[in-house]
């Protein structure tokens, strides 16, 4: 633990890069998972197709695919943030689906009829009640995106990986424990963030909370004397 | 403003072996509540959601107010027609007050407007809106969360509203005190009503015409009364119950068979039936009470007289408060006569 006091400064350059990483890889994700799971929300054979594709680049090995990326995209961050990209897009593609199936039909049948357009439709039906949903599909990639990250160090990328690799090239058991117990830290921090933000949208639990406050007793300075 | 014509027209699906609707022609004038009535798959609600565009006639033209309204867009065309759904279809992450208010956003309403609007309309369905507004529909019975579609689809102050069986989900009784509520928004708005239901009780309760459909035509387009007075073939006359007197008296309010009041008339203290009591009721009052006819009142003012001859032959409807009904599809010119839904011109 000293390890991570005595060098604050530098675990906090090497948390910004591997958080950097994650985040870049996350908002690339998402641009490309959210239209094409609207796509394959409607279309059942491509959902079928685009799943299985997905499925299978998942089950490569992390450096097997990082050593593939290499001559394209360089000794760099950049072959790390696409690695990233190609992980997370599964797990972000099945949630994003499986929120919008579970969408009521009859929600959509009453939003036409009430004169929306699709993308009115979306942006005011569809996505707020499919956001739950996509929420901890973003929360299992941001997980997931963080433990793979850290290989990132072995191919220039940087990142808390730095200190797990050092540590084990220079047989420095601090600073191997000091890497795993702050990638832990991040990905359960993030992992809780999200499950906030998650009940937030949450309608039943934003129901519970309403409920909740008015049931509340008046403080008792409001209680006006008889 | 709010007539609607169907001219010829059909509605096939792909994969089917008969089109779901076939060849329908239909007139439904302005401020009616008409029911379409029939078994399931018989093309009702199909035909009704070709009226807002949520599907698209394959052949044949639908004239709202004289416009064609394949001519108008989907989505502005929608915004100006009332819509409620079978079971609800609430928004359940807005609350009260946002699902009421989904059509004035679209139009663009001020804010200032919209609130005033969602008041006056929780308060018309009879949901106080200081306590109602921001409930989300979970929070709500399945009878208030209809009042609240019900408002919703009134919400843009549409001169048409489409109905597909909206009280198919709730309990008898509340679906019963739901209709009453319905007609009695009906009498202050004046809407035209297009209303799917397979329930036979609840369309003689609520119409002022019924339609009734069997595979994708149209059989017969009258009021209650004709229906059930001459049903237009054996599957009609199945379908209503021709047969059971009792059971028609007790569907059919007063109002649709009394006579207007005349203008001689005196009061002698006569026995009173409410206008919208049914047949039944005043039978029994008839029976009971040993004189001719009954006064009947409407919120305490007398409008008219019923006698027991008025319960009795439903051909005599023809004299009272006659009114034209045109463009009804040729199948039914025969029972043109007879057209009448006992209401002043």
């Amino acid at each position: 633990m000293s390890y991570i006091w005595n060098n604050f400064a530098e675990i906090v350059t090497l948390s910004g890069e591997h958080l950097t990483m994650v985040g870049i890889a996350l908002v690339i994700s998402l641009l490309i998972a959210l239209p094409l799971s609207v796509l394959m929300a409607r279309s059942p054979s491509l959902t079928t197709l685009v799943t299985g594709i997905l499925g299978t680049l998942y089950t490569i090995p992390s450096i097997a695919l990082l050593i593939l990326l290499l001559p394209v995209f360089g000794l760099n961050q950049r072959s790390v943030i696409v690695a990233l990209v190609v992980y997370t897009q599964i797990i972000l593609v099945r949630n994003i689906v499986a929120g919008l199936q579970g969408v009521s039909p009859i929600l959509l049948d009453a939003a036409k009829g009430a004169g929306m357009n699709s993308w009115q439709r979306w942006r005011q039906v569809q996505l707020p009640l499919a956001l739950p949903v996509i929420l901890a599909g973003v929360r299992l990639a941001t997980v997931v995106a963080i433990a793979i990250a850290t290989i990132g160090a072995k191919f220039g990328a940087g990142g808390l990986g730095t200190l797990l690799f050092d540590g084990i090239a220079q047989n420095r058991y601090d600073k191997i424990v000091a890497g795993s117990i702050v990638v832990a830290l991040l990905a359960l921090a993030l992992n809780y963030g999200f499950l906030a933000l998650e009940d937030y949208f949450d309608t039943k639990k934003r129901i519970q909370r309403q409920a909740k406050r008015q049931a509340a007793p008046q403080p008792m300075g409001q209680i006006q004397p008889a | 403003m709010g007539t609607i014509r169907f001219e010829n027209v059909s509605k096939e699906f792909p994969g089917m072996g008969h089109p779901a609707v076939d060849n329908c022609s239909l007139e439904v004038t302005e401020g009616d509540f008409v029911v379409i009535l029939g078994p399931s798959g018989c093309g009702k609600t199909t035909l009704m959601k070709m009226v807002n565009r949520l599907y698209d006639p394959s052949a044949g033209t639908i004239y709202l107010d004289g416009q064609d309204v394949q001519q108008i867009s989907a989505t502005k065309l929608r915004r100006q027609i009332g819509y409620v759904i079978q079971q609800i279809g609430l928004f359940p992450h807005m609350t009260v007050a946002k699902n009421v208010s989904v059509v004035p956003h679209l139009l663009h309403w001020e804010q200032e407007k919209i609130d005033r609007r969602v008041d006056e309309l929780l308060d018309l369905v009879d949901l106080p809106p200081a306590e109602y507004r921001d409930r989300y529909p979970a929070q709500l019975s399945g009878g208030q969360q209809q009042r609240v579609g019900v408002a919703r689809a009134l919400a843009g102050d549409p001169d048409v509203i489409l109905m597909d069986e909206p009280f198919g989900a709730v309990d008898a009784i509340t679906r019963e005190s739901l209709q009453d509520e319905l007609l009695d928004l009906q009498r202050q708005l004046h809407k035209t009503i297009l209303f799917v239901t397979h329930d036979v009780d609840e369309a003689l309760r609520l119409a002022d015409q019924i339609v009734i459909m069997q595979r994708g035509q149209i059989v017969q387009y009258a009021p209650p009364l004709e229906i059930l007075s001459r049903p237009a073939n054996g599957f009609v006359n199945q379908l209503v119950g021709g047969d059971d007197m009792v059971r028609q008296l007790s569907l059919v309010r007063v109002e649709k068979v009394m006579q207007p009041l005349p203008p001689d008339f005196r009061n002698n203290g006569q026995p009173t039936i409410e206008s919208q009591h049914t047949l039944r009721m005043a039978l029994s009052r008839l029976l009971r009470s040993d004189v001719e006819e009954l006064v009947v009142v409407e919120n305490g003012t007398r409008t008219g007289l019923l006698s027991l001859q008025d319960i009795q032959t439903h051909d005599q409807l023809e004299t009272n408060g006659q009114r034209e009904v045109n463009g009804r599809g040729a199948l039914h010119e025969k029972h043109e006569k007879n057209a009448t839904n006992g209401r002043s011109p």
